[in-house]
């Protein structure tokens, strides 16, 4: 069973002709696999973002999360998919301002309907793993760039997805935050995380185990496929 | 592809399991989280809407309060004074009534207590330099010792007229009276002219609000009139109570008891009349500034209702945020009326507290009985959480149909 698949996935906006965001695309990421999705802007991978954190649905095709099929399902329980089994990481962190690292992070499982002291916990186990025990009761204006990615990092983690789907995660970080991110990703990988890096950053690219490079809303090359 | 099996019917049962939740205790914490983000923004909405309810609340509350205070005084003056004065009627009319009216009166049975008044031709002067033309607009009367008790007064200086000492010329003073002939203390023997005959001032009548034509008079008694002042007193007025009850009654029969002639020629009025058109008047006005609250309450929702549906364009991204971290679209809906009802709620409690303030306060200073009607109170908080909960309905309804991504 792989963490993430596509199945023929067509994304396609109305209109004469057709404007196709993606023009069906098969791929498979197995779990603890560690690949970067490059291509540049207008090529489609943000879509095949969405596509794959079901934050939208394809016109054609599958999207199988953790296995589990998702073309029919409501928005609730899409929803529920999202809140379970996949991670997000933003480029712009998206952390609620004044409040605390933990419970910023403890909002990962807010809609999980878990208490407020184990939502905690889980926060404070969550920001230990990443490198930010110490920084538990700071708010996100006193916190440096690669550190708040690292909170939303935390954040994206703390109810265990299948999947980390990180979009541009260190397009506003400097290089020395830059590093930090991506080294904590390659942690996480040995850890055996499994993660999609969203980047049109060819050398960071470089750097991950696996790149799918997409365009023109194909994918171009697959390093696993095409060796 | 349709041969494939349905994997709608495993995945269903597998995520039905699990699905998005949100602790009511959540649902405040999100809420409040959200407000004290934006405090600046919340407080100016809040401001809005508890202006609003507080001039609902202050209106009716100070107009229930002023009421009360009129009504008040109708109790202790009571609402069975009467006074019967020569109408205009189609005759002559002499401007006096019969002789015979006082006795005639006195023998009805709802007739608790009548006294007579006669108003003399002569002015009243502070002294005998002033011209006769200068009367102050001050009239003079003369009166037999009941007046005071008939009328329901009391004396603010002085004694009252009395019956047995009183057969020299005394006056006791209307407050009006008292106050244009410049008198304020009784302590040095006072003189007035009635006429050219000074007469001693010995009490200074507390104004009486059911008899406007005494405050503005000086009152001697019937008997030293009749000696001192002038020989030939007719009866121009009359004051009398009723026994409760029989007011209307009594007030129908009077005409025709006073002068069985030209009964057309008698004018009945009740001064209690006069205080209770003038609660009524003030009723009038309570609509009309409940009215303007009401537009101060609408407005102060169409606040909240800027306010949220900003917070909704400028909040994207924390939306997309939720959704991604698994709010579900009613979740979102759920924060913003919760957020905008938060709003109602605290607008409600500082609108209510300050119109109730203010109703004290103004009472306070004017001696009323404060009264913050409950239907006030009550009214004016499930207004604004009612305003609150309106106003939140668009913007919640909007944010929750944003896309995730």
């Amino acid at each position: 069973m792989n963490a993430l698949e596509l199945r023929g996935v067509v994304k396609s906006y109305a209109g004469a002709p057709p404007v196709y965001a993606l023009a069906g695309v098969d791929l498979a990421i197995g779990h603890g696999e560690m690949v970067a999705v490059v291509g540049p802007s207008g090529s489609g991978k943000s879509t095949m973002l969405n596509m794959m954190g079901t934050l939208d649905r394809p016109t054609e095709g599958s999207v199988l999360v953790d296995g589990l099929d998702t073309t029919d399902l409501d928005d609730d329980a899409l929803t529920a998919v999202r809140g379970r089994r996949i991670g997000f990481v933003f480029q712009r962190f998206f952390l609620l301002a004044g409040v605390t690292t933990v419970d910023n992070v403890a909002n990962g499982l807010l809609y999980t309907g878990r208490p407020l002291a184990e939502r905690r916990a889980a926060a404070v186990r969550t920001l230990e793993r990443v490198g930010l025990g110490h920084r538990l009761t700071h708010r996100p204006n006193e916190l440096s760039g690669g550190e708040t990615q690292r909170v939303a990092v935390a954040r994206a983690l703390v109810h265990e997805p299948a999947v980390l789907l990180a979009d541009e995660p260190t397009g506003n970080l400097d290089s020395q935050s830059t590093a930090a991110v991506m080294g904590l990703f390659h942690e996480l990988h040995a850890a055996g995380t499994t993660i999609v890096v969203i980047t049109h950053d060819l050398t960071m690219a470089e750097r991950l185990p696996r790149r799918v490079r997409v365009l023109d809303g194909r994918i171009e090359a697959d390093s696993a496929v095409a060796g | 592809m349709t041969a494939v099996v349905d994997p709608a019917a495993t995945n269903r049962s597998s995520t039905s399991a699990d699905k998005s939740r949100l602790r009511p205790s959540d649902v405040i914490r999100v809420a409040v989280g959200g407000l004290r983000a934006r405090k600046l923004r919340a407080a100016l909405s809040v401001l809005g809407i508890s202006i609003g309810i507080a001039s609902l609340v202050g209106v009716l509350g100070l107009s229930e309060s002023s009421k009360s205070d009129l009504l008040d005084q109708l109790d202790v003056l009571g609402t069975n004074l009467l006074t019967v004065t020569p109408g205009e009627g189609f005759g002559v009319g002499d401007s006096t009534l019969p002789d015979t009216a006082v006795v005639m009166v006195r023998r009805l049975p709802t007739v608790e207590a009548v006294t007579a008044v006669a108003e003399l031709s002569s002015g009243v002067y502070r002294n005998d330099l002033i011209p006769e033309t200068e009367t102050g607009a001050l009239t003079v009367l003369a009166a037999e010792s009941g007046l005071l008790d008939t009328l329901g007064g009391s004396m603010a200086q002085g004694r009252s007229l009395d019956a047995h000492a009183d057969d020299y010329p005394v006056a006791v003073l209307g407050s009006v009276a008292a106050e244009r002939l410049g008198i304020e203390d009784l302590g040095q023997p006072q003189l007035v002219y009635v006429g050219s005959r000074p007469v001693e001032v010995v009490g200074v009548m507390v104004p009486l609000p059911l008899a406007e034509d005494i405050n503005r008079s000086v009152v001697v008694p019937r008997a030293a009139a009749d000696a001192y002042l002038q020989d030939d007193l007719e009866t121009t007025s009359m004051y009398l109570r009723t026994t409760e009850g029989a007011v209307l009654a009594t007030r129908d029969i009077l005409p025709a008891t006073v002068d069985p002639q030209n009964p057309e020629e008698v004018e009945v009025t009740r001064p209690s009349d006069v205080l209770e058109a003038q609660a009524a008047a003030e009723g009038a006005f309570t609509s009309l500034f409940l009215g303007l609250g009401l537009v101060a309450l609408v407005v102060g929702g169409i606040g909240i209702a800027n306010v949220m549906v900003m917070g909704v364009i400028e909040r994207r991204g924390e939306i997309g945020l939720r959704r991604s971290i698994g709010a579900t679209r009613r979740h979102i809906r759920l924060q913003f009326l919760t957020e905008s009802l938060v709003l109602g709620v605290i607008g409600g409690v500082l609108g209510v507290s300050l119109g109730a303030a203010v109703t004290a306060g103004y009472s306070a200073v004017e001696g009323w009985r404060i009264i913050v009607p409950l239907a006030a109170v009550v009214g004016g908080f499930v207004a604004a959480v009612a305003i609150g909960a309106v106003a939140g309905l668009y913007p919640a309804v909007r944010a929750s149909r944003l896309a995730p991504n």
